[in-house]
């Protein structure tokens, strides 16, 4: 212990020797770090929105739907069990929110014009809590209960429809025996979402009024259930399998968008190439110094040789250098970058290129978020490979014959 | 050999390993640079290639409010002798009239709410891809026959076949019932979910009959032998329909905004990327340069002792960075280039790739696109901040004085 502490302090000293090619080091590393984090934190501030966002318009972690449903979204694949009987097995099963609902493709006219939606039958009450929809910001007002006989649109779609609140539209679909079921609503509601598409996609009823209208008495096409965590929905999907049975399709968020499971997925694989594509670009600086501190001691470290120092010693020095030059990096970097990122919390505004991203599924907003994660991430690939790469050159010195690197010039 | 441009390469090969390390950090950095910029373009030339060769072509000519609306009222008048015109002065075939509408399509048992383009049979496959994916039966013929094609999709959600009837329900220009029953030759499969989902296509005669367009339609859609002449036959268009302003040409950018500005969102984080990597570089350059030029301090002494002025020493130092560079440059392209030809060749891709870049109509296997430019403008960049990274330690030389520095070791 003693022998790490004298190695320590004479690394330590080597190190400022030279100071101007470690500050040149350490800037190196500094903005390497801070790019690695930086980037990070920004892109995973993106996905992490884009998720969840994503997730509040499927909406729920885990849905249940009748086998057929997600490839052909239609009136006639209902959930099997009944509302009633679905109310009875889930409303004590300890979910932090669920709902049943009624989801299928409609037309909208106004006395302008036309456009598809997806017609939304929903109980307001039971979904407040994680519905895109921001309840108390609709303009107009939001559903009262599933018994209202209004309808909510987005903001974009009453645009081109040419309604207002007030106004009346009809929507239009199909009941199961594909008779045409129609029904006049009067819009009491017009919602706002992050993404325009958003806006123009969805109408709102109340759940037993779309019953009604479709004809299908009892009955639902999903059930949405929120867990604890989006990340993990394992104990979730357990918990409803264990209350189904077969006749119905239990599937995880990641399967009903697969675009966005994949994101996820990808994201910390982009992360990781991501800090050792950087490190590389670093190492060959790294390397570089090490044998240039190296190459201006031979003798030196001859003379500590022929002195008796061990030559597991002298690999221990060097080495102990070198993560002492990226210990230091590494902190400026780190905290480099928490200084750039903390004034950037409140959200970047980039919706210049707001349709851009709209394509990505992002919003106009990007909102960074500084893993802890990420950081013990970076910090750690870059003292791993670091110390990697400087067992060459430290093996190199412990290496020299004494006798002939104290006489070279 | 000029005696400078000797001591120059001389002094390079002084510590062999050094400058192998340094150059071999501008190698990395500009294999990737080369990589990533080929496979950037060839994404993005493709993104845009496909969505443009789906609907909307190059250029649209249309009612100045149709673009943001999309109203059926918005109307361009006598549609086909106006892209009759347009062809007959533009010497191209590559120009079609449409109108859409949107309408509900019903078989015996499904009903949905659906696009639909009233198109030019001969002139479709001119300006749009969708002609060149019949699947099953074959595209439209006549102009006004009472034929449809529909997406892969819709009509297995339909549960309709070639040579069945469908019902197409929607509203007139005037505001009045349209319907009709419209027998299905083709069906589609573009691979784009959201079209072979929502998407049909009619005769343009039959959808003006229908809709009681009295002659009139959407969009006359222009499509340019590329991109880069899109501009060009712009302004040919904007000149030929000028005399009616009730017409405007709208470009590709305007028609999807969302393509431009991906592709803006998409350079914008990649040029962070490429801007790290590069500083690292010079940051590994600077460190080599600041070395060699402290270590010869010594030697500088002696040279200006004996009347070499300073500025000369400077540009020593500055043409030893710059055979380095050039070292590191064309190994960096020639290596980017042999890496990337691989690439142009097999093609890329990732596990999860498909699904991630499905909503820029991408396929899941990606060619780079290597050209002289991405070959050489990554290491002509990296080349040029390399010899800025070498400026501080040539410029330091500036204020060596012979004696101070005679007396260093």
């Amino acid at each position: 212990m003693h022998m790490f502490f004298v190695l320590s302090r004479l690394a330590w000293r080597y190190l400022w020797r030279n100071h101007r090619r470690t500050v040149v080091m350490l800037s190196a590393i500094a903005v390497g770090t801070w790019a690695m984090i930086f980037m990070t934190a920004l892109t995973r501030g993106m996905v992490d929105q884009m998720i969840v966002d994503g997730i509040s318009v499927i909406p729920g972690h885990v849905q249940i739907h009748d086998p057929d449903y997600l490839d052909d979204p239609s009136v006639y694949n209902r959930v099997a069990l009944s509302d009633t009987e679905l109310t009875a097995r889930f409303h004590d099963a300890g979910f932090v929110a669920w709902a049943s609902r009624v989801r299928v493709p409609a037309v909208v006219t106004s006395e302008r014009e036309s456009r598809g939606v997806t017609l939304l039958g929903i109980d307001p009450q039971a979904e407040r809590s994680f519905s895109f929809v921001d309840y108390d910001a609709v303009e107009g007002r939001f559903l009262d209960g599933a018994d209202d006989k209004g309808v909510v649109l987005g903001a974009k779609l009453a645009d081109t429809l040419e309604t207002r609140v007030g106004k009346r539209v009809v929507l239009m679909s199909q009941d199961p025996d594909n008779e045409i079921a129609d029904r006049g609503f009067r819009v009491v509601g017009l919602f706002h979402a992050e993404i325009e598409v958003t806006e123009e996609s969805y109408a709102f009823i109340g759940k037993r009024t779309a019953q009604d209208m479709l004809r299908i008495g009892d009955t639902v096409t999903e059930v949405v259930f929120v867990g604890d965590d989006y990340r993990d929905v394992e104990p979730l999907v357990a918990n409803v399998m264990g209350r189904v049975d077969d006749s119905v399709q239990v599937s995880r968020w990641t399967e009903v968008d697969t675009y966005l499971g994949t994101m996820m997925g990808m994201m910390d694989g982009f992360m990781l190439i991501w800090v050792i594509v950087i490190f590389l670009a670093l190492s060959f600086g790294l390397v570089n110094t090490l044998v240039m501190a190296v190459f201006e001691r031979i003798r030196e470290i001859g003379l500590m040789l022929a002195l008796g120092m061990k030559p597991a010693s002298v690999l221990g020095q060097i080495i102990i250098e070198s993560m002492m030059l990226l210990a230091v990096g590494l902190l400026i970097g780190d905290v480099l970058a928490w200084a750039t990122i903390k004034p950037l919390e409140g959200g970047i505004d980039i919706s210049v290129v707001a349709k851009g991203m709209e394509m990505f599924g992002a919003s106009s907003m990007l909102y960074p978020n500084l893993s802890i994660d990420d950081v013990i991430l970076a910090n750690m690939v870059v003292m791993i490979l670091g110390f990697l790469a400087s067992l060459s050159p430290a093996w190199r010195a412990s290496r020299y014959e004494p006798v002939e690197a104290i006489t070279k010039v | 050999m000029n005696i400078v441009l000797r001591l120059a390469w001389r002094n390079l090969w002084r510590h062999s390993r050094r400058t192998w390390l340094t150059i071999g950090a501008m190698v990395f950095s500009n294999i990737l640079l080369v990589f990533m910029i080929s496979l950037q373009f060839g994404m993005y030339g493709l993104m845009i290639d496909n969505t443009l060769q789906v609907f909307s072509g190059h250029m649209q000519v249309q009612a100045p409010d149709y673009k943001d609306d999309q109203k059926m009222r918005q109307v361009v008048e006598d549609v086909q002798p106006l892209a009759a015109r347009l062809r007959g002065e533009l010497q191209s075939e590559t120009i079609a009239a449409r109108g859409w509408a949107f309408g509900l399509a019903s078989s015996e048992e499904r009903s949905y709410g659906i696009g639909i383009y009233g198109v030019e049979p001969v002139f479709e496959a001119n300006v749009s891809n969708i002609p060149g994916l019949i699947g099953q039966g074959r595209y439209l013929e006549q102009n006004d026959a009472a034929e449809i094609v529909i997406g892969a999709t819709l009509a297995r959600n339909l549960r309709i076949r070639v040579g069945d009837e469908l019902t197409l329900l929607g509203s007139g220009l005037d505001g009045s019932f349209a319907a009709a029953v419209l027998n299905v030759v083709g069906i589609f499969n573009s691979g784009i979910k959201e079209i072979d989902r929502n998407i049909a296509e009619m005769p343009l005669g039959m959808f003006q009959d229908m809709f009681f367009m009295d002659g009139a339609g959407h969009q006359v859609v222009i499509l340019a032998p590329d991109l880069d002449q899109a501009e060009m036959l712009q302004a040919r268009v904007e000149e030929i329909v000028s005399d009616n302003n009730e017409l405007v040409v709208q470009g590709w950018d305007a028609l999807q905004p969302g393509l431009k500005q991906a592709i803006q969102a998409d350079m914008s984080s990649a040029f962070f990327m490429y801007g790290i990597l590069v500083i690292l570089v010079a940051f590994s350059v600077l460190n080599t340069q600041l070395m060699s030029v402290l270590e010869r301090t010594h030697e500088f002494g002696i040279v200006m002792a004996l009347g070499l002025k300073p500025g000369r020493l400077g540009r020593l130092v500055m043409l030893e960075t710059a055979m380095m560079g050039l070292i590191g440059m064309l190994l960096g392209a020639m290596a980017g280039a042999l890496f990337t030809t691989w690439f142009t060749v097999n093609g890329f891709s990732y596990p999860g790739m498909e699904e991630m870049v499905a909503n820029f109509n991408l396929p899941g296997r990606v060619y780079p696109r290597a050209t002289l430019l991405t070959m050489f403008a990554g290491p002509l960049v990296v080349f040029v901040f390399t010899l800025a990274a070498a400026a501080y330690p040539a410029l330091r030389l500036q204020r060596l004085h012979p004696i101070e520095a005679m007396r260093t070791l």
